[in-house]
């Protein structure tokens, strides 16, 4: 992928397209915007590059109305104004494409799109057949036939981020954000997503692409605006600097990016998956004839787009859900219908992807949190009795080895900040001698120094002799911990590759297609 | 917050810290009902009393106060009265604390006063050492029995236990309708109703005739310790509390939530029922056909009061005791209906779900402990569940 | 016929099979009727649930209009007893029409209530809806003691639409037209606002925004559509059918109030809300089945079945009839929920600014 020479941006037009100046907000505790300059010109693609809480999102939520600055002006084309409230912002042209898509999965491709601006016949009723054919028609000029019909919640995930695409350019749009567009993406996808981009561009769009992936924004933008706890701390072109200047940037020191796995010295294989199949929530088979094995001492990365099963294959190896066909063994036991709790006891420990939801109950004390796992064996539990000291004990003993930034044991886990949550629940997961080690999606919304810790922690468990099943959506992730990898696709295992040698196109296009040899031209009618 | 070298009790330490803030919250809450009350009684004091009187809300105030209060008699009553309230408010407390609404507290009543009606018949001439514990413990399996069935169907259906409970509660005032009206019935009574306990009831501890404290109200005041220590001190309790904060987390940690939804709708039947067959073995002798109680609202604002802890439950059991045990003076003094403590009841509870009211009112600071936590368990599972899987 | 109903067992589902159509046809207009309160609580429900907030006050909403339907009338029967009456329409009287009005605002300034409760003070639903219950059985049961006392006079109620006789005696049909036109004007209401509704819900702009905030209210609010006072609205509009749900009770049906009249209507109205898949129609057909279910009751004392069937059903006590719908309630829940999606976002309440 070239860098794209920044001389031929056109300079001709002396207002930027947008301009937002001194931005300052607050929130209780926390200053997330302080005195920020951004300017974008028109036809450019500008970076919005920080770590995980630095305040761009902030930012671009006060860009769209909703939320409202301390202080602070936005100029467009010029021209200082108020923005009221998302509609207001969509008036002015600027369209918003959220991380979290803002999509309604039961209702249709055109309701989504055209909901809030809704094609009319009279005053009441919606003409169903004029919206159907715009959204054809607005397809056709950017190249993606999307089905109107097709109810959004049956897309797949790059399909969906273009029906958020389509809900921008419907309303006209001459500034689109988009808040970290890649993270659900394939690396192909994302070479599409930025061709369709650059056409924008060219069209004399303005694009604010919000991102934390270094090589991404040296790829696509035209300049980028580093942010570091609220403040703007430098701007650069991507032809003259690099990854490492980025990250110490927005980190504000030297980062080591990549952790140094060293050699691995695999033994006997701990977990053995057979043929496994799992139903989803809904009763559909998300992972199907899936086999793979994982031995001590070794880490097996499962890269895969999310929505491929991975979860569903997770939770199915712990214990909380149920096969409907395969085995699981651990050690040369069959686990297959084991629960969690047996589980816990033959020593298999789970990092959970939603931390809010499986791995800790956020109302009850840390202290209760650290043994959540442990809770009705001695020396917590005898019989029915709980021993509170002894609890507390493990907690303090645990938030002093983890370095959980907390004032005491007893206050309750919600008032942790992501890095610090996920510390307690590796606290919890790493204390002990383990057999096989589950993570999903760990690092997930962390800054980088949690990263590094949690990367740290995990090499060291495989050291140990631990067997680590590694699941992530990140493939940088996987790439720099995995001694080998699988790459999951529609619920299969398609592949499995060493570590050492693994090529990242070559895993993303296996993400994406399968390994079938012609990628499918996939339109929206028949993605999944 | 200080960090002592003794450790303390994890709730110990969260509850002092918010517990200054609900309590002045739910102090609040009770003092502007009394107003609201005091209007209402104003601007119908036309009809009670012929004319106008600003007054009347001072003069049945005093009356309550007075009639629960300031007599042996009233202290009894009181007592007595608090009784049900307080089991049955255990009841909806116990539930809440696992993520479930039990509004099926008045029909696990009637069926605890149903079955130990029906045992304490059989045994009316046994000697009062087999029947009076018999009789108790029909009534609190009836009880349980009843809570069993939404709980049973929370878990394996999904059915949420709101509605179910609700229906519930119907269909129990028609079984003892009919049980009182055709087995059970006492021949040539002046009305329906089912023959005497005798033998099975409960004795009385002190008081005169129309004011005795029997010794069901001990059973509801043992029953408070009892359930705190089994919520915060025990093994099944943590689990209980788990399911209600979080049900996903709890099946993680190797709970099984349906057993636990099961178990604690049992259990609260047992509790209600409990309350059922004190209330027959204590005080009422018989059941009537048409047993005209409001248990079940009564306990809901109780746990609610005493947001679903123990102790606060035992408190606003005996609040609400009161009031009832007033109402009675209330009425013959000033005239106000009796049925006006159930307005001051809806209203409490209004004052407490619309906090912020009672904080503007009273300067207050805005503190963590909101309503009930669990509660957000409640309201989300009541388009079904996926956490109730295992 | 007779050769089908003396067979040994399977006879006796013959026996029922023919009893229950000739109840539906012959009470075919009771039923409905019956339906009627179940089916304006469920619209009532719809509105609410389907902007995403959860309503079991449908109760006290329902029994507070009952009673101001029933006491606006009477007043003003007092203040003019000779009372000009449209024979034409339903024999309405300005009391009447008083009474209705009444009502109506009764059910929406309750639900305003609940909307600001659940919406801006974002109290738990579950217990907004409780607390409602308990406030207007309360208050009503306290006021209608004290207005008792002074024996006000009752304003009567609507006269039923008399449909030509010709119509009614069509053979096979007949007995549908008597039961949609024999009605007063609320229960005729109720299938026309079923389908009213339906065509909204689904075909308007009201409808699509009211389906998008009831899923994913913050989609809906990036896109300009302004969550808190659609939720406000709907709620605030569903007040009107639990307005005339409990006109239903008090001016249409009957004609005086009595404390607890609603007898957990409001709540069979929820169950036929979510079996009706949160749809007017389906809470229409629901309310039907459970309408049925209670008229049961009075089927057979009124068309008592003969033969086999007839001893077996006339030997089950009373109270078993009066507690059918409540169990069929239970059991339409049991079987039906897993697999009735709820709006998604039903019950969450929603803040408006995001935090970061």
């Amino acid at each position: 992928m070239t860098v794209p020479d920044t001389t031929q941006v056109p300079d001709r037009i002396s207002a930027p397209a947008l301009e937002m100046r001194g931005i300052t907000k607050t929130y209780p505790g926390v200053v997330a915007n302080d005195g920020i300059d951004l300017d974008v010109k028109p036809g450019e693609i500008h970076a919005l590059l920080g770590e995980n809480g630095a305040g761009k999102t902030t930012l671009m939520n006060i860009l769209y109305g909703l939320a409202k600055p301390d202080a602070g002006q936005i100029l467009l084309d010029g021209k200082a104004v108020e923005i009221s409230g998302p509609s207001d912002a969509i008036e002015r042209g600027i369209s918003m494409v959220h991380q979290h898509f803002m999509l309604v999965p039961v209702l249709t491709v055109a309701d989504n799109v055209l909901l809030g601006r809704e094609v009319m016949r009279g005053r009441i009723f919606l003409d169903q057949a004029e919206a159907r054919q715009r959204i054809r028609e607005l397809g056709e000029r950017f190249h993606f036939e999307l089905d109107p019909d097709q109810k959004v919640g049956e897309l797949s995930v790059g399909w969906q981020q273009r029906v958020e695409i389509l809900k921008a350019l419907y309303r006209d749009a001459r500034i689109l954000v988009l808040d970290e567009p890649t993270a659900v993406l394939t690396p192909q996808e994302t070479v599409e997503i930025f061709g369709v981009l650059r056409r924008l561009a060219a069209e004399g769009h303005s694009i604010v692409f919000i991102s934390h992936k270094l090589y991404e924004v040296l790829a696509i933008a035209d300049r980028i605006t580093v942010i570091r706890r609220g403040k703007v701390v430098g701007s650069r072109i991507p032809s003259q600097t690099s990854e490492d200047d980025l990250a110490e940037l927005m980190v504000g020191r030297e980062v080591q990016l990549t952790v140094d796995r060293g050699e691995s010295h695999p033994g006997e294989v701990m977990l053995q998956v057979a043929d496994l199949r799992i139903p989803n929530d809904r009763g559909r088979q998300v992972v199907e004839s899936v086999s793979f094995e994982v031995r001590r001492g070794e880490v097996l990365g499962v890269a895969g787009v999310a929505g491929n099963g991975q979860d569903e294959l997770v939770e199915a190896i712990v214990g909380l859900r149920q096969p409907t066909g395969g085995t699981i063994v651990l050690d040369g036991e069959d686990v297959t219908r084991d629960g969690p709790r047996a589980l816990h006891e033959k020593d298999v420990s789970f990092v959970p992807a939603d931390r809010h939801r499986f791995g800790l109950v956020l109302s009850f004390p840390i202290a209760d949190n650290i043994i959540l796992t442990d809770y009705y064996a001695e020396p917590y539990s005898r019989g029915i009795v709980r021993d509170e000291a002894a609890i507390l004990a493990r907690a303090e003993e645990a938030i002093a080895q983890f370095d959980v930034r907390t004032p005491s044991a007893t206050v309750g886990a919600g008032t942790l900040s992501g890095g610090n949550q996920q510390k307690l629940i590796v606290a919890r997961e790493f204390d002990r001698d383990l057999k096989l080690l589950v993570l999903d999606q760990p690092t997930r919304g962390l800054d980088v120094g949690s990263i590094e810790f949690i990367h740290k922690q995990v090499i060291s468990k495989r050291d140990a002799g631990t067997a680590v099943l590694l699941i992530s959506a990140e493939l940088d992730e996987i790439l720099e911990l995995s001694d080998r990898i699988a790459v999951m696709y529609r619920g299969r295992i398609v592949d499995v590759v060493d570590g050492r040698t693994a090529n990242k196109e070559a895993i993303g296009l296996l993400m994406a297609t399968g390994g079938r040899s012609e990628a499918p031209a996939e339109t929206g009618a028949t993605a999944r | 917050m200080s960090t002592d070298d003794q450790p303390m009790s994890t709730i110990d330490r969260l509850l002092s810290r918010s517990l200054r803030g609900q309590l002045a919250v739910t102090g609040g809450a009770i003092i502007l009902a009394l107003v609201v009350g005091a209007v209402l009684m104003i601007l119908t004091s036309p009809i009670i009393t012929g004319s106008l009187d600003p007054w009347l809300w001072a003069e049945a105030y005093l009356a309550l106060v007075q009639g629960a209060l300031l007599s042996s008699n009233g202290l009894i009553d009181t007592f007595v009265r608090a009784t049900p309230y307080i089991l049955a408010g255990l009841s909806v407390g116990l539930g809440f604390k696992a993520g479930l609404f039990n509004i099926g507290a008045q029909g696990q009543f009637l069926m605890g006063a149903l079955g130990s009606v029906a045992a304490g018949i059989a045994l009316a001439d046994a000697p009062s050492i087999i029947a009076i514990p018999l009789a108790l413990l029909a009534g609190v399996a009836a009880g349980a029995a009843y809570g069993f069935i939404p709980g049973w169907l929370k878990a394996f259906t999904g059915a949420h236990e709101v509605v179910v409970t609700i229906m519930l509660n119907y269909v129990a005032f028609q079984i003892v309708s009919w049980a009182v009206s055709e087995p059970l019935r006492a021949r040539g009574a002046t009305f329906a109703r089912t023959t005497s306990v005798g033998e099975a009831g409960i004795p009385v501890l002190a008081g005169t005739t129309g004011h005795e404290l029997h010794a069901g109200v001990l059973i509801a005041l043992a029953a408070v310790p009892i359930v705190w220590w089994i919520l915060y001190r025990s093994t099944i309790g943590f689990e209980i509390r788990t399911v209600g904060a979080n049900p996903d987390a709890a099946r993680y940690a190797g709970m099984r939530p349906r057993m636990i939804i099961v178990l604690t709708m049992t259990a609260a039947g047992l509790l209600a029922g409990l309350a059922g067959a004190v209330e027959i073995l204590g005080v009422q002798d018989y059941l009537p056909a048409s047993y005209a109680t409001s248990v079940g609202f009564d306990a809901i604002t109780v746990a609610l009061l005493g947001r679903a802890n123990p102790w606060g439950i035992l408190f606003g059991g005996l609040l609400l005791g009161a009031l009832r045990a007033g109402a009675p003076l209330m009425q013959i003094k000033a005239g106000v209906p009796v049925q006006m403590i159930d307005i001051l009841q809806g209203v409490i509870l209004f004052f407490l779900a619309a906090d912020l009211i009672v904080r503007w009112v009273f300067r207050l600071r805005e503190t963590r402990g909101g309503s009930v936590d669990e509660l957000k368990t409640v309201t989300s599972s009541y388009g079904g569940s996926t956490a109730t899987r295992g | 016929m007779d050769v089908l109903f003396d067979i040994p067992v399977a006879g006796l589902f013959f026996q029922l099979v023919d009893y229950l159509i000739v109840v539906l046809t012959t009470n075919g207009a009771i039923i409905l009727a019956l339906a009627a309160p179940i089916a304006l609580g469920s619209y009532c429900g719809l509105m609410n649930e389907r902007s995403g907030v959860v309503n079991i006050g449908i109760e006290g909403m329902m029994i507070a209009a009952a009673f101001a339907g029933w006491f606006a009338a009477s007043l003003v029967v007092q203040a003019f007893p000779e009372q000009p009456k449209a024979d034409f329409a339903f024999g309405a009287t300005p009391a009447l029409l008083i009474g209705l009005l009444a009502a109506v605002v009764t059910g929406m300034a309750v639900s305003a209530i609940h909307a600001w409760l659940s919406i801006t003070v974002r109290a738990d639903q579950i217990i907004s809806g409780t607390i409602i219950n308990i406030v207007a059985l309360g208050v009503t049961g306290y006021l209608i003691i004290i207005i008792s006392s002074s024996a006000p006079p009752s304003a009567g109620k609507f006269t039923t639409f008399v449909p030509p006789q010709w119509l009614t005696d069509l053979p096979l049909v007949g007995w549908i037209f008597d039961m949609f036109l024999n009605q007063g004007p609320i229960t005729m209401s109720v299938l026309l606002l079923a389908v009213v509704l339906q065509v909204l819900l689904f075909r308007s702009r009201w409808g699509l925004r009211t389906r998008a905030v009831g899923e994913h209210p913050r989609a809906a609010e990036t896109v300009g559509v302004d969550v808190i006072r659609l939720r406000y609205r709907n709620v605030i509009l569903g007040g009107i059918f639990a307005g005339l749900a409990g006109a239903w009770f008090t001016l249409d049906f009957g004609t005086n109030f009595q404390s607890g009249m609603t007898g957990g209507r409001g709540f069979i109205a929820l169950a036929a809300l979510i079996f009706g898949r949160w749809t007017p129609l389906g809470s229409f057909g629901a309310a039907l089945l459970f309408a049925a279910a209670g008229s049961l009751s009075i089927a057979i004392r009124t068309v008592p079945p003969t033969g086999q069937l007839g001893e077996i059903l006339t030997a089950i006590p009373d109270q078993f009839w009066s507690a059918l719908p409540y169990l069929v309630t239970i059991i339409v829940l049991a079987g039906v929920v897993g697999r009735s999606v709820a709006p998604a976002a039903v019950g969450k309440p929603y803040e408006r600014e995001s935090a970061s």
